[in-house]
C-alpha cells in the first residue's frame, strides 16, 4: 500500500471519533438535521473501503500500520482481506443508514447530540475491531465496543431497566474481553506472533501447540459472550432497553457479530480440530433452538427480533464450527443477509413503535394503509429472513442445507436443528412484518401515519438490497461472498449459488422449512401460550442468575469491607506494621541475608552519653504522666538526634534539627494547652503486650536491615562526584548546600512547594469554622 | 509567658535572630547554613515575638501576609530556575556573574536567588502556621 | 558507630510504632514525630558515618583534601527534616481540629468517615 493509502485508512479509522466529537455541537445548531451531515462520516469511510473491494476480490490482502510500542512489538496496524473489508462495509454502510434513522427517531430528544456521539464512537470502535491486525489493537477496540455499547444501551439512564441492561451487557462482554485478552496472550506465548496476519501465515503452528486447548477455550469465552451464545445469551434481549436505532445497529451488523467475526478470523488457525468442530456446533445449535423457542414466547416486536438474533448468531457459530467449505460459505452468506434483513426489521419495529405508540404485536394491526412504505420494507426484509426465493436469504438457506450435508449421524442432527430453527425464524420474521400491517385496523395509542424520510429510508434500502443483491448474485459473490469465504477458509474458493432453484436435497429441506414456518405462523398464539407456561414452570434462567450473582457480589464486598475497613485506626496501624515487619524479615530469612554479629562498638564516652540521652528521652515520652513532660521528653530525643548529627560531621543537619525541634515543641505546646488531653496510656494489658510485640519486632526488623545495609560495600560514586565538582563547577564550598540548591535544585523546588502547600493546608484547617461547635461549647461551659 | 522581661527583650531578640538568619542564608553556599536553616531561624524569631507581644504586632511588622511571602519565595525560586532557559541552557543551570558593590566584588548567581526563595518559603509557611496557632491561643 | 546507631534507630522505630499503635491521637502524633527522626537517622547511617569532618571544602582548595562525611545523605535528610516537620504540623492541627469537632481524642470515637453500622448498599441497579 502506498504511504498515501495508509494515511487515508488511518484517517478513516479516526473519522468516526472526530465526528463523535463534533456531533453534540452540530446537533445543537442543526437539530435533527445534523444527521444528514454526520451520516457523511460513515458514508465516506464506506467509499474508502469499497475502493479496496476490487483488488481484494482478486485475492490480494493488505496490511499496514504504524509502530506503537516497538519494545513490546506492539503496533497500531490493520489487515484488510475479504472478511475485514466486508465487515467494514457492513458497519459503515448500515451505520450511515442508522445515523439517518436516528436523526428521525430521536427528533427533538434533548440528548440527541449525545446519542450521535455515542453511536459514532461505537461505529469507530467496531470498525477498528474488524480491521485490526495486531492483537493489542484488536483488544483495545474490542473493549471499546463493550464500553460504547454500555453507553448506548444505558442511554435512557433514568430507567432502572435500562441501567440494568447496560450493566449486564458490560459485565458479560467485559468478562469475555478479559478472556479474549488471556487467549491472545496465550497465542502470543505459544506462537510468538502478535498480529493476525502473521498468525494466519503461520499455518498450523497454533493447532500443534500444547496450549491449543487453553487458547481455544479462552478465545471462545470472548467470542461466545460477545455473540450472546447460550448460556450468555441473556444480555442481548435485555439490551432492547436501548433506543431502537441502537438495537438495529448493535444487533444486526455490529456488536454481536464481533464474536462471529473473531471465530471466522481465527478459523484457519484454530479450526479444523475435533474440539472446534464439537464445541462450536454444540453451543451454536443450543443457542439457535433456545433463541427461536424464546422468540415464540414474545409479543414485543423488538424482543421477538432480539431472540431471533440470538438464534441467528447460534446458526452462524454452528456453521463456522462445522467448517466445511459449503458450511463456511453458508455462514458468510447468512451473515451478510442477516445484517441487512435484521437491520431493516429492527428499524421497521422502531418505526411502527414511533408512529403508533406501541410495539406489542397483539395490539397492532391494519397499518398497511397508513404506513405503506414501511409495509413494503418490512415484507422485503421478512422475505429475505424467511428465505423466500429471489431473496439473498434464500441463497443463504440453500447453502446452509448444502453445507450441513445431512450425511447422517452428527450432521443429520445439526440439519434437524437448523431446520427447526429456520422454520421458527420464518414464522417470527413474518409475524413481525405482517401482523402489524394486515388484518383489521386496531386502535393504537397514537394515530399512526407514515414516518418521515429519515425513518423509512434505512429499512427500505436494506430490504431492497436483500432483493437486488440476490438478483445480481454473480456480482455480489464475486465482490463480497467469495473473497470473504476465502478469507475465512484460508484458501481461495468461489461461491456459485444463484437464485435459480436446484433440484435436490437442499430444495426439499427449504420447502419443509417454509411449510414448518407457515404452520408455526398460523399457530403462533397457541405456541406463545405453551412457551409461556413452560417458562413459568422452569422459573429460573441465566437472567435471574445474573441478578443473584450481582447481589451476592454486593453482599460479599459489603462483608469484606466491614472486616477489612472496620474504621478502627489502631487496627489499620497494627496491620500496616505487621506487614512492614514481614516485608523486611521474610526476604531476609528466605535469602539468608541476616547481618553478621557485629563487634561491640568502641566509641568515646561522650558519644555514648548522647545516645543514652536520646534513649532516655524516648523512655520518658512513653512514661510521661502529663503533657508537659511528654513535650519536654520529645524535645530531649530530638535534641539528642541533633547532637548525633553534630558529632558526625553534619553541622547543617544539626542546626536544622535544633530549629525544627524547637519549633515542634513550641507548636505542640501551643496546641496541647488548648487540648484537655491526657497523654497517659489507657490500653488494657493484653493490647499493650500485643502492641509491644508488634512495635518491638518491627523496630528490630528495621534495625537489622540497617545493620545489614551498613555491612555491604558502599558505593561512593555519587558522593565523590559531588565532592569533586562542588567547588569546580558550582562555585560552592558547602557541598550539602550546593547539592540542595544546584545539583538537585529541581528536587528542592518540589520540596519547598510541599512545605508551602502544607502551610496553606494548615491555615485552611485553622480557619474553617465549625458547623456545630460542639467541643468549643463544652470547653467554654 | 508574657512576662515584662520577655516582652521587653523579645523585639531585640527577634531582630538579632533575623539578622543572624540572613547571615546564615548568605554564607550558606560556602559555610554551614543555607535557605532552610535561615528560614527556620527567622520563623522561630517571629514565633517568639508572637508569643511575647501577641500576634497583631508581628503581622504589622511583617506587613505582608506570611503565606504571601511564602508564595513569593516559591516564585523567586522557580524564576531563578527558568532564567537559565533564556541563556539556552537546561532548566536550573546555575548562572554566575560578578558585580562590584562599593568597590567590593560580590558573586551573584541564580543559585543565590534560588536559596533566597527557599528561605522565604520556609519563613513564610512556618511563621504562618505558628501565628495561626498563637492566634487561637490568645483569641 | 554504625552498630550503635543501628541499635538506637531500632529503639527509635520501636518506640515510635508503639506510640502510633495507641488509640490516643496525641500519642500517635508524638509517635509520628519520633518516626521522622528514626527515618532520618537511618538514612544518615545508611550513608556511612564519618566523625567530625563536615563536607566543606577548605578555602584554598578546589576539592576536599581529606575524606569528609558523605554529603549526599545529608542533603537528603536536610529536606526530609523540614518536610517531616511540615507534615507533623499539619497532623497536629488536623488532630486539634478533629478534637474540637468531634469532642474526643480517642480514635475509636472518630467515626465520621467510616461510621459504625453502615447500611448495606442498595442491591438494585
Amino acid at each position: 500500500m502506498t504511504a498515501d493509502g495508509q494515511w487515508l485508512t488511518f484517517l478513516a479509522l479516526l473519522l468516526p471519533f472526530a465526528a463523535a466529537a463534533i456531533a453534540p455541537v452540530l446537533t445543537k445548531a442543526l437539530k435533527h438535521n445534523a444527521a444528514w451531515l454526520l451520516a457523511l462520516a460513515p458514508a465516506l469511510i464506506f467509499l474508502h473501503f469499497s475502493g479496496f473491494v476490487g483488488s481484494i476480490s482478486e485475492g490480494e490482502t493488505l496490511s499496514a500500520g504504524y509502530v506503537w510500542i516497538p519494545s513490546l512489538s506492539v503496533d497500531f496496524s490493520w489487515f484488510l482481506d475479504g472478511l475485514s473489508v466486508t465487515f467494514a462495509l457492513l458497519i459503515t454502510g448500515i451505520g450511515t443508514l442508522i445515523v439517518l434513522y436516528a436523526g428521525g427517531y430521536l427528533k427533538g430528544h434533548e440528548h440527541q447530540g449525545r446519542f450521535f456521539s455515542f453511536i459514532l464512537m461505537f461505529m469507530g470502535s467496531m470498525l477498528g475491531l474488524v480491521v485490526a491486525d495486531s492483537f493489542l489493537t484488536l483488544f483495545v477496540f474490542w473493549e471499546l465496543t463493550s464500553i460504547t455499547s454500555f453507553l448506548l444501551i444505558g442511554f435512557d439512564h433514568s430507567r432502572e431497566a435500562s441501567r440494568r441492561a447496560a450493566l449486564q451487557a458490560l459485565v458479560v462482554t467485559g468478562l469475555g474481553g478479559l478472556s479474549l485478552l488471556a487467549g491472545l496472550l496465550v497465542i502470543w506465548g505459544a506462537t510468538g506472533v502478535t498480529s493476525m496476519s502473521a498468525l494466519l501465515a503461520s499455518e498450523s503452528a497454533l493447532r500443534d501447540a500444547p496450549l491449543y486447548m487453553a487458547a481455544l477455550l479462552l478465545i471462545l469465552g470472548g467470542a461466545f459472550t460477545k455473540s450472546a451464545q447460550f448460556p450468555f445469551h441473556f444480555w442481548l434481549p435485555n439490551a432492547m432497553e436501548a433506543p431502537t436505532p441502537v438495537s438495529a445497529y448493535l444487533h444486526s451488523a455490529t456488536m454481536v457479530k464481533a464474536g462471529v467475526y473473531l471465530l471466522m478470523r481465527l478459523n484457519p488457525v484454530l479450526g479444523d480440530t475435533v474440539a472446534w468442530e464439537t464445541i462450536l456446533p454444540l453451543f451454536g445449535g443450543a443457542t439457535l433452538l433456545v433463541g427461536t423457542l424464546l422468540a415464540v414466547r414474545q409479543t414485543d416486536l423488538k424482543l421477538m427480533l432480539a431472540y431471533t438474533t440470538v438464534a441467528s448468531l447460534g446458526l452462524l457459530v454452528m456453521l463456522t464450527g462445522v467448517g466445511s467449505e459449503k458450511a463456511v460459505e453458508a455462514a458468510v452468506l447468512y451473515l451478510v443477509a442477516h445484517s441487512m434483513f435484521k437491520g431493516a426489521l429492527f428499524m421497521v419495529a422502531g418505526l411502527v413503535d414511533h408512529e403508533s405508540g406501541t410495539r406489542d404485536v397483539t395490539r397492532l394491526g391494519g397499518l398497511r394503509k397508513a404506513m405503506p412504505i414501511t409495509f413494503v420494507a418490512a415484507v422485503l426484509a421478512a422475505a429475505s429472513m424467511g428465505g423466500v426465493p429471489l431473496f439473498f436469504g434464500f441463497l443463504a438457506k440453500e447453502e446452509i442445507y448444502a453445507g450441513l450435508g445431512f450425511a447422517g449421524g452428527w450432521t443429520a442432527f445439526l440439519t434437524l436443528v437448523a431446520l427447526i430453527g429456520n422454520g421458527l425464524m420464518f414464522a417470527i420474521g413474518f409475524a413481525v412484518a405482517l401482523k402489524p400491517f394486515l388484518g383489521a385496523k386496531v386502535e393504537t395509542p397514537k394515530h399512526a401515519h407514515e414516518g418521515p424520510i429519515l425513518l423509512w429510508l434505512g429499512p427500505l434500502v436494506l430490504g431492497g438490497l436483500g432483493l437486488v443483491s440476490a438478483l445480481v448474485s454473480g456480482l455480489s459473490h464475486q465482490l463480497v461472498s467469495s473473497p470473504m469465504s476465502s478469507a475465512v477458509l484460508g484458501k481461495p474458493v468461489t461461491v456459485t449459488i444463484s437464485t435459480v432453484p436446484h433440484i435436490g436435497m437442499p430444495l426439499v429441506l427449504s420447502v419443509v422449512t417454509v411449510a414448518l414456518g407457515i404452520l408455526v405462523f398460523a399457530m403462533l398464539e397457541r405456541g406463545r401460550t405453551a412457551m409461556a407456561g413452560i417458562l413459568t414452570a422452569i422459573g429460573w434462567g441465566p437472567d435471574q442468575g445474573f441478578d443473584q450473582v450481582m447481589r451476592g457480589l454486593t453482599r460479599l464486598s459489603f462483608r469484606v469491607t466491614n472486616v477489612i475497613q472496620n474504621g478502627r485506626l489502631d487496627y489499620y496501624m497494627t496491620a500496616t506494621f505487621v506487614a512492614v515487619a514481614a516485608a523486611v524479615l521474610i526476604p531476609m530469612g528466605l535469602y539468608d541475608e541476616w547481618p553478621t554479629v557485629p563487634q561491640f562498638p568502641r566509641m568515646p564516652f561522650y558519644e555514648w552519653t548522647v545516645l543514652l540521652i536520646g534513649l532516655i528521652g524516648l523512655g520518658a515520652v512513653i512514661y510521661a504522666r502529663d503533657r508537659l513532660t511528654a513535650i519536654v521528653s520529645l524535645g530531649i530525643q530530638g535534641f539528642a538526634v541533633a547532637l548525633i548529627f553534630m558529632l558526625l560531621g553534619a553541622p547543617d543537619l544539626s542546626f536544622t534539627q535544633f530549629m525544627v525541634e524547637t519549633l515542634s515543641v513550641v507548636i505542640l505546646a501551643l496546641v496541647m494547652t488548648r487540648l484537655r488531653l491526657s497523654p497517659t496510656d489507657h490500653r488494657p494489658t493484653g493490647e499493650k503486650v500485643l502492641d509491644v510485640a508488634v512495635a518491638g519486632t518491627c523496630g528490630a526488623a528495621l534495625g537489622l536491615m540497617l545493620l545489614r545495609v551498613t555491612q555491604v560495600p558502599f558505593n561512593t560514586e555519587l558522593s565523590e562526584f559531588f565532592s569533586q565538582y562542588s567547588r569546580v563547577i558550582a562555585h560552592g564550598r558547602n557541598i550539602v548546600n550546593v547539592i540542595l540548591v544546584d545539583f538537585r535544585g529541581t528536587d528542592t523546588l518540589g520540596e519547598i512547594a510541599v512545605v508551602m502547600i502544607a502551610g496553606l493546608a494548615i491555615l485552611a484547617l485553622v480557619r474553617i469554622r465549625s458547623v456545630k461547635p460542639l467541643a468549643e461549647n463544652k470547653e467554654e461551659g | 509567658m508574657r512576662t515584662l522581661i520577655f516582652r521587653t527583650v523579645a523585639p531585640y531578640l527577634t531582630s538579632l535572630m533575623i539578622l543572624f538568619s540572613i547571615f546564615v542564608l548568605l554564607r550558606g553556599h560556602n559555610e554551614p547554613g543555607g535557605g532552610f536553616i535561615g528560614g527556620l531561624i527567622a520563623a522561630s524569631a517571629f514565633a517568639i515575638y508572637g508569643i511575647a507581644c501577641g500576634v497583631s504586632p508581628v503581622r504589622r511588622a511583617l506587613y505582608f501576609h506570611p503565606m504571601a511571602i511564602s508564595g513569593f519565595g516559591l516564585l523567586v525560586s522557580a524564576i531563578s530556575g527558568w532564567l537559565s532557559l533564556a541563556f539556552n541552557v537546561p532548566f536550573m543551570t546555575g548562572l554566575w556573574t560578578k558585580v562590584s558593590v562599593l568597590g567590593v566584588p560580590v558573586d551573584l548567581s541564580t543559585v543565590l536567588f534560588f536559596d533566597i526563595g527557599v528561605y522565604l518559603v520556609v519563613l513564610g509557611s512556618i511563621t504562618s502556621v505558628a501565628l495561626a496557632l498563637e492566634e487561637r491561643e490568645h483569641g | 558507630m554504625e552498630v550503635a546507631l543501628s541499635f538506637v534507630v531500632s529503639v527509635f522505630f520501636a518506640v515510635a510504632i508503639y506510640l502510633m499503635l495507641s488509640k490516643h491521637i496525641i500519642r500517635i502524633l508524638l509517635g509520628v514525630s519520633i518516626f521522622g527522626n528514626a527515618v532520618n537517622l537511618s538514612i544518615f547511617t545508611a550513608g556511612r558515618l564519618m566523625r567530625e569532618v563536615p563536607p566543606i571544602i577548605p578555602e584554598a582548595l578546589p576539592t576536599p583534601e581529606v575524606a569528609t562525611a558523605s554529603p549526599l545523605p545529608q542533603a537528603l535528610v536536610l529536606t526530609a527534616i523540614v518536610i517531616s516537620f511540615s507534615l507533623f504540623a499539619f497532623l497536629l492541627v488536623l488532630a486539634f481540629r478533629a478534637y474540637q469537632e468531634l469532642g474526643t481524642d480517642d480514635t475509636d470515637g472518630m467515626r465520621v468517615a467510616e461510621p459504625e453500622g453502615e447500611p448495606m448498599p442498595p442491591l438494585g441497579y
